[in-house]
């Protein structure tokens, strides 16, 4: 059996399958088209964050898998995620999935996502099965990410996924919009918005705050039954477990989340009980570990369709339950992918599946012409603003990945020259897009990295033992060994200061050797003027950080990233979710 | 007199289903009032009584550490149609509110 | 007025044998401002707890916010005599103690503050046996999240 014959059997004999994935011998005419299976296709995308158009998005070279999530997906970079799934290095497919000679990939192979080019796409998958055989899901941070977004309070999306035919979402980011913006705007939506693990608040309740359900609390409808290709599908919605933590809870005063594992098991088996579905489907905004975790201990479900965590994860992972199997997927960020899965169910239960994680490549995908008029449209009124130029990019600009992405570093190096601080913190967010070197940073970049209902800026003292804190406390949110303790995004970026990382530590000994630019010794009882932005608690006096950065990129006029502040890790030198880390201590 | 209890129930089967509310700052003692750089002094909640028609069914015993405004729900068997629940409570200062329903066939609000 | 109320309750149940626990039962004060969980159990209880997976304790792995803690506490145990509550790092870790009549199901809500992230221990004595689960909790900053 040679790779390609081996490349196809997983791809439509099990699982997972690029462009390459289900074509015998040659690309043929549309490497999009494939072979048919099953009698139901589930069509997701998810973690879009707004992107209407085409863009660069690079992958990590730092996703660590700690505990049980070591050496598993998501946590492969670069190299061993394309030998685990048997891609060849210098292809399209490894220029989607993997950070590796990201520039010159990008050059060649152009921009991805866009929603012209993927409503054509969804169209095409779903005209392949025919009408009524196929769902389009979204698994949310759909409304948040884009300058359009925000200066629209996420309208622009919900008409966006009006056009692309979304007939199933749950939510992230949606919820920092104000409670009533989010209420309006699932009004305009023409599909279900679906979360069972959103609650409100005992006092809200008491107070007759409105509830889809008011006995159970439930915010939103929990969970919508289909009918697809002759069989029912029961698809419940997981929203993001921790948005009151990692988001400003201000906005929401009335709603409370948790992963609520044991509510969802009540509601499977309440649901296989009374409404006999022939398949069960979580659209889950968890993140990969949470789902997977999730998987293990709730029996009943056949696939959990996941986001949050951005990964491009080509093939499910199988995951084994007290009922049986469970798939876990999730289907990257931007626009980038669509995945495609697609389903042999029968009475009852589901006999088969093959999953295809789609990449959405703008150059290979004539844009839909009424979704690319809609979209100039939105643009139009705003468009000076988007294509302001800013600076020109001396180096490759990227965020994702556990620690400092050079946008990140651009931003923390502005907050501390604008805000004349020795020290910035800027979140470790997993939205943002990347810049090309030599290409020009506009406003609308700059607004990729920050658009957002809270980005004020402070300027202020902290202590020494405050900051260690602070670091200690998002190393353990990212690194603690069981998932369902983990919440928010990476590690916080910073300027200004270095550190030493060890994410295999506990909780209050993964961080040492804090020391600043200057080669000071951060002191514990010490002062430091520390600028920051996206305080979540309440919201911050000073300016929002796009113009901060876009004030900063002005007067630079060419950036490039001459030292970035990344940790020297410790313990992980052997970890398959590190790779080309300059870091990196036995 | 403390602030009015909220109360709500509902019947499923023989089962009522009682959730309350009681609005109290149940201050711990350990705030501290950044105007005198002192503590506020500890105010909260000691004990809690609950009656059906009369009949002491429940006694909760808690302690600064029990949310402000706290709320708490719990069920109580072979409860009927026109049974009648109160809730009563005593805080550390002496201070106490008590309220009481009639249980109704449809889910109904009391409250203040 | 709360002893008036527990005469009540006298006169209402009559002769009832489970009863007198119940009504005899007064607050447990030392308990309350012990500082650690072990003294508060034995001043309340006056035996260890042994482990119970008929306990459930539900509660957030990661607190929304340390003031106001959702917490329920439920159980399959039989003679469920009272339901107690926990948080092993809090001052006084002690929270709130439920005595519960067979007339009351054994499950009970209400809303705990936590100082920091903790070990927090449901109790239940039932049948004269006291027994216990425990789940850890995390309460952190916020933010960074994404």
């Amino acid at each position: 059996m040679n790779r390609r014959d081996f490349v196809w059997m997983l791809g439509c004999a099990s699982s997972a399958g690029l462009l390459s994935g289900c074509i015998r011998g040659e690309l043929r005419d549309d490497p999009y088209e494939s072979a048919a299976f099953g009698n139901a296709r589930l069509l997701h995308f998810t973690d879009c964050h707004a992107q209407l158009t085409p863009i660069y998005f690079r992958e990590p070279n730092v996703n660590i898998g700690i505990g049980g999530a070591a050496g598993r997906p998501p946590h492969l970079v670069g190299q061993r995620l394309l030998d685990y799934i048997g891609v060849t290095g210098g292809s399209r497919d490894a220029y989607a999935l993997t950070y590796l000679d990201f520039a010159a990939a990008a050059e060649r192979f152009g921009k991805v996502g866009g929603f012209a080019h993927l409503k054509t796409l969804i169209d095409r998958q779903r005209a392949e099965v025919g009408d009524g055989n196929s769902l389009l899901l979204d698994g949310g941070d759909t409304w948040q990410g884009s300058a359009t977004s925000l200066w629209t309070r996420g309208t622009d999306m919900v008409d966006a996924c009006n056009m692309l035919g979304v007939d199933i979402m749950t939510g992230h980011w949606e919820f920092t919009y104000r409670d009533d913006e989010v209420m309006q705007n699932i009004e305009r939506f023409d599909g279900e918005f679906i979360a069972q693990n959103v609650r409100v608040t005992e006092d809200a309740l008491f107070d007759g705050a409105a509830a889809y359900d008011e006995d159970s609390g439930h915010v939103f409808k929990p969970y919508s039954i289909r009918e697809i290709g002759g069989h029912r599908i029961a698809v419940i919605g997981q929203a993001f477990p921790y948005t009151p933590i990692a988001n400003p809870q201000r906005f929401i005063p009335d709603w409370s989340f948790g992963i609520r594992d044991d509510d969802m098991q009540e509601l499977v088996d309440s649901i296989r009980a009374t409404e006999k579905p022939d398949a069960v489907i979580v659209l889950s905004h968890n993140g990969m570990d949470v789902d997977v975790k999730m998987a293990g201990r709730v029996s009943g479900v056949d696939a959990i369709l996941g986001g949050h965590t951005h990964d491009g994860v080509p093939r499910p992972i199988v995951v084994e339950n007290s009922a049986g199997k469970t798939l876990v997927t999730n289907a990257g960020s931007n626009g980038k992918f669509l995945a495609v899965l697609d389903l042999d169910i029968g009475k009852g239960k589901v006999n088969g599946y093959r999953y295809r994680l789609l990449p959405v490549f703008a150059n290979l995908i004539p844009a839909d012409a009424e979704m690319q008029s809609y979209i100039d449209g939105i643009r139009k009124p705003y468009l000076d603003k988007l294509e302001e130029p800013l600076a020109v990019a001396g180096t490759l600009l990227y965020r994702r990945g556990n620690f400092n992405g050079t946008f990140d570093q651009v931003i923390c190096d502005a907050l501390m020259d604008v805000g004349d601080a020795e020290i910035s913190l800027s979140p470790g967010f997993r939205w943002g897009t990347s810049v090309l070197p030599g290409d020009t940073i506009t406003m609308e970049r700059v607004m990729d990295q920050t658009a957002m209902t809270y980005p004020e800026t402070y300027s202020r003292e902290m202590s020494g033992a405050e900051i260690k804190t602070i670091l200690e406390s998002v190393a353990d949110n990212l690194f603690h060994t069981d998932p369902y303790y983990q919440q928010g995004g990476d590690m916080v970026r910073l300027g200004g200061l270095n550190f030493s990382c060890d994410p295999t530590a506990n909780i209050n000994f993964r961080i040492s050797d804090l020391i600043l630019d200057d080669g000071r010794m951060l002191e514990a009882g010490k002062n430091y003027k520390v600028a920051g932005w996206a305080t979540v608690a309440s919201e911050s006096p000073g300016p929002p950080v796009w113009d901060v950065v876009a004030e900063y990129l002005k007067d630079k006029k060419t950036i490039t990233v001459d030292k970035m502040n990344s940790p020297k890790l410790r313990n992980v030198a052997d970890n398959a979710g590190l790779a080309d880390y300059a870091n990196t201590l036995e | 007199m403390g602030k009015p209890i909220k109360i709500r129930a509902k019947i499923k089967g023989d089962v009522a289903e009682i959730k309350a509310l009681m609005p109290h700052d149940m201050e711990s003692g350990l705030r501290m009032n950044p105007d005198t750089d002192q503590p506020y002094p500890a105010h909260y909640i000691t004990d809690v009584v609950v009656e059906l028609n009369g009949e002491v069914v429940m006694t909760a015993y808690w302690g600064q550490a029990v949310s402000k405004n706290p709320y708490v729900s719990f069920s109580i068997k072979g409860a009927v149609i026109g049974d009648t629940v109160k809730l009563h409570w005593n805080d550390n200062e002496g201070d106490s509110s008590e309220t009481e329903m009639v249980l109704k066939p449809k889910k109904k609000r009391i409250g203040t | 007025m709360h002893r008036r109320l527990l005469l009540k309750g006298i006169v209402a149940l009559g002769a009832m044998a489970a009863w007198p626990r119940l009504l005899l039962a007064a607050r447990p004060d030392a308990a309350f401002i012990a500082d650690n969980a072990e003294d508060a159990i034995k001043d309340v209880f006056g035996q260890a707890p042994v482990h119970s997976d008929q306990i459930k304790l539900k509660i957030p792995d990661i607190a929304e916010n340390g003031a106001v803690v959702p917490v329920t506490v439920s159980t399959d145990l039989a003679d469920v005599e009272s339901i107690s509550i926990i948080v092993a790092n809090n001052p006084t870790p002690f929270v709130a103690s439920f005595d519960m009549s067979p007339r009351v199901l054994p499950s009970v809500s209400v809303r705990i503050k936590m100082g920091e992230s903790s070990q927090v221990m449901a109790l239940v004595k039932a049948g004269g046996t006291l027994y216990s689960t425990s789940r850890d909790v995390k309460v952190t900053i916020g933010g960074c999240g994404g």
